[in-house]
């Protein structure tokens, strides 16, 4: 039996790519290498109906009907994040965007779906794979892709990047880079809703791989304890890095694994953008009427590798890859939006493609043209009032190589 | 030196990778084929990721109670493919796959030392240690002292520190100073490709708990390293790296390896300036230091973290009190700057203890005012 070998991914950006276009090659198994999957193996080839949908739908009805015009943002937003992730990972090579570089090609019906129904007053808080949530949380394309260049004008001032979008202004609490470490502080964002009487819920998002972590158990048996407003929407695309889910859990599915906090769960496939927006409108109207949490699993597949140093291509095969680019949610929400007649014809959707390659291109050059953060704003934030420099100052050693002196001189009294 | 590595070197560097494969399996015909005579063992130029390599190869090799357990080592062949092959050689009950549950498996390991394994964990990156620093702090480090001695723990824990690459706040730390904080653990920080081989194999063999600090923008970096199968750089003995009069930068990690190419520079302004690579944080070697301070009298403390309650106020403690009588000058340290890793490049590269603001630190403790206007930005 040979195991295909290939590609390297790695963590790292660009430093250690590894040579990720190696060719694949064989190797033959070591002999006592019983290649077990913990869990049941899933035969190393996951197609998408894998997953079948789970848990019988519960909460007031969903009331989400977009109008055709709704409905057509709606895949203007998906093509939109596609098209800005592809330009995003031509600008990561050519070394405009820095640091880890997480894609999101192929989840966008989650994204879109299942932020729809978010309000206004709502909160949604993420992991670090967050370009597709923070477009489709109405976030600009300028503004996203300025943080990526690493600009002031940037959604987190430049600061954050990739991994660490945030606009509170739209109640996007952020992208978050530990895995898991997000859920606690999601949990916490919905105990002051209903420690304050809020008719508001939070949306939290994860990967299936962050269900492993002892913050996302600790998180949700608080949320099921204290009833706390909040829909858990995990974003299965089977692979962890390189680690399907069957490899890194006991219990595979997902979903039931909310047994042990008596909290409701489902499993829907997240390439459908109705299916996903039904029942995320669905859990957030019960989480904010009857105060209770849920989560949603979405069956989903990330196109790309795990980061953009990754060619994503070690852990699963090329078939697999194609099989799920066929069961494409854009190209699904495209025709039915066709087979309704609310787009008329295939050049309307060319049509869109070009419109929104043409934001993307505008989103490259706002940020190409916007400035880098001042230097002298290095310390500004590590606290929140405006004696930030003067902290800094005050804890940066007392060496007298003169840097803590300038750093007064510049932040004093200049927050 | 090659911090960075850029992504041709990379490509080129996969490419030795796999041809030192052949190299480490030719290499272990040949000492089956000598093994009665004396040998002496030739150098080869590697990186210091297949230092590492080589390291775990050898010790799985020689001890069938080494395992290994980390998330992404197997198929991945880890983060930062330092476990390239192993799975392959050593199949999946030695190179095990974890889910990513740090305390979980950091607990798991030391519960498996305890009982007659010798784990040797991956941590992807020091950052991830958090997750599990309740293991590491309160039960690794300590259990051995709690019964008495009845148990021991002889485990490794591997993580690269590091900073550098734009990974901003949550992924750019040097932590391990915390570690080096607590009795019953030790702490080692190779800064060159011999040095990971030789302190990852004595940390294997040891009978305690280690924590081996890698270097992560030191990966590509390459050097000279021996081939001797039992090649080990005993824990707990500093380095001078290069010779000096006027000062001694105490570095350790990647700081190690800036200090070197700082004291080059300041060869240009006539200072000669001795380097100490610490090596081992737990135990530390402080008679190197002292010894190298009666010599130049003034002492900077080069880190890569930040220095506030850091390893180098530590070695600014230690310093005053061992070389008191030898010191002409305040002893200096630089380090990050106090803050959170910022993502654009200007920051961080404002905020990294880079070479001129090392530098200027040094001229400093030799009494030169600097412009920071002049080296501030990196
Ligand atoms: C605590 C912690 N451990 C390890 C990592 C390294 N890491 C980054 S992403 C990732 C995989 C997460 O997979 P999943 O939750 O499925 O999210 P996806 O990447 O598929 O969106 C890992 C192991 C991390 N960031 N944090
Ligand atoms: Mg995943």
């Amino acid at each position: 039996m040979a195991r295909r070998k290939q590609a390297k991914g790695s963590e790292d950006g660009r430093g250690e790519s590894g040579g990720s276009e190696a060719e694949p090659e064989d190797r033959d198994e070591p002999s006592d290498g019983q290649r077990q999957e913990p869990g049941g193996a899933a035969g190393g080839h996951i197609a998408p109906d894998h997953f079948e949908d789970a848990g019988s739908p519960v909460g007031p009805e969903s009331q989400i009907s977009p109008s055709a015009d709704r409905l057509r943002e709606l895949y203007e937003t998906m093509v939109l994040i596609r098209l800005f992730e592809e330009e995003t990972e031509r600008q990561y090579k050519k070394a405009r965007i820095g640091g880890y570089c997480h894609l999101s090609s192929g989840q966008e019906a989650v994204a879109v779906g299942g932020l729809e129904p978010l309000g206004q007053d709502d909160i949604l808080v993420s992991a670090y794979r967050c370009h597709h949530l923070a477009l489709a949380r109405g976030i600009s394309p300028e503004s996203v892709m300025a943080e990526l260049f690493g600009r002031a004008d940037g959604c987190a001032g430049g600061r954050g990047g990739s991994m660490h979008l945030a606009d509170p202004t739209r109640g996007y609490l952020g992208g978050w880079g530990i895995v898991a470490g997000h859920v606690p502080l999601a949990t916490g964002a919905a105990f002051t809703f209903a420690q304050t009487d809020q008719p508001h819920a939070v949306l939290c998002e994860l990967g299936e791989g962050a269900v492993n972590e002892g913050a996302w158990h600790e998180a949700l048996n608080l949320a099921g304890l204290l009833q706390l407003p909040v829909v858990y929407l995990v974003e299965n695309n089977i692979y962890g890095m390189g680690t399907s889910v069957h490899m890194a859990s006991a219990e595979p599915e997902v979903w039931k694994r909310v047994g042990a906090f008596a909290m409701h769960a489902e499993r829907i496939d997240g390439q459908d953008l109705e299916a996903v927006m039904e029942a995320s409108d669905r859990l957030l109207r019960r989480a904010r009427e009857e105060r209770l949490p849920a989560l949603l699993e979405c069956i989903t597949y990330r196109y790309r590798g795990h980061s953009v140093a990754d060619a994503g291509t070690a852990y699963r095969t090329e078939e697999e890859i194609e099989e799920w680019k066929g069961n494409d949610p854009i190209s699904r929400f495209g025709q039915i939006l066709r087979d309704r007649g609310i787009v008329e014809s295939d050049e309307e959707l060319d049509e869109v493609r070009e419109r929104m390659d043409a934001r993307v291109q505008e989103a490259v050059e706002f940020a190409e043209n916007a400035d880098p953060p001042e230097l002298d704003s290095l310390a500004r934030h590590v606290y929140g009032d405006e004696h930030a420099g003067e902290q800094f100052a005050r804890m940066t050693p007392g060496s007298p190589f003169g840097e803590r002196e300038l750093v007064l001189e510049k932040e004093l009294g200049d927050g | 030196m090659d911090e960075s590595g850029t992504d041709t070197e990379t490509v080129n560097g996969a490419e030795d990778q796999a041809h030192a494969t052949d190299e480490v399996e030719r290499g272990e015909e040949r000492e089956g084929q000598e093994s009665d005579e004396q040998h002496e063992y030739e150098t080869e130029e590697i990186s210091y990721r297949e230092a590492l390599r080589r390291a775990l190869h050898e010790e799985l090799a020689r001890d069938e109670r080494v395992f290994l357990i980390g998330e992404e080592i197997g198929i991945f062949e880890g983060s930062y493919k330092v476990t390239a092959g192993l799975l392959d050689d050593f199949g999946t009950k030695r190179i095990r796959e974890a889910p990513i549950s740090e305390e979980g498996f950091v607990g798991l390991a030391t519960g498996a030392a305890m009982t007659g394994l010798r784990p040797v964990v991956e941590i992807m990156t020091i950052n991830f240690i958090l997750m599990a620093m309740d293991q590491v702090v309160n039960h690794t480090a300590k259990l051995q002292y709690m019964f008495s001695g009845q148990v021991g723990c002889p485990m490794v824990i591997r993580t690269p520190n590091g900073a550098g690459s734009q990974l901003t706040a949550q992924h750019s730390q040097n932590l391990e100073g915390w570690f080096a904080h607590v009795p019953g653990l030790k702490v080692v920080t190779p800064a060159t490709p011999a040095d990971a081989k030789g302190l990852l194999k004595a940390a294997i063999r040891d009978d305690d708990p280690v924590l081996v600090v890698e270097s992560l923008p030191s990966y590509n970096l390459k050097g000279e390293v021996s081939q001797d199968p039992d090649y080990l750089t005993p824990m707990g003995q500093a380095k001078v790296t290069r010779e000096g009069d006027d000062i001694t930068l105490i570095a350790h990690s990647m700081a190690a390896q800036r200090s070197l190419q700082v004291a080059a520079q300041l060869e240009e302004d006539e200072i000669s300036a001795e380097v100490i690579d610490l090596r081992s944080l737990r135990p530390l070697d402080m008679e190197t230091v002292a010894r190298s301070l009666a010599k130049t009298n003034r002492a900077l403390c080069v880190d890569e973290g930040w220095a506030t309650y850091g390893v180098s106020a530590e070695l600014c403690a230690r310093v005053q009190d061992a070389c008191f009588d030898d010191l002409d000058a305040p002893i200096g340290r630089v380090g990050m700057a106090e803050v959170p890793m910022p993502y654009a490049k200007n920051l961080e590269n404002a905020t990294l203890p880079h070479a001129k603001k090392i530098r200027a630190a040094a001229l400093a403790v030799l009494g030169e005012e600097t412009d920071p206007e002049e080296w501030r930005a990196g």
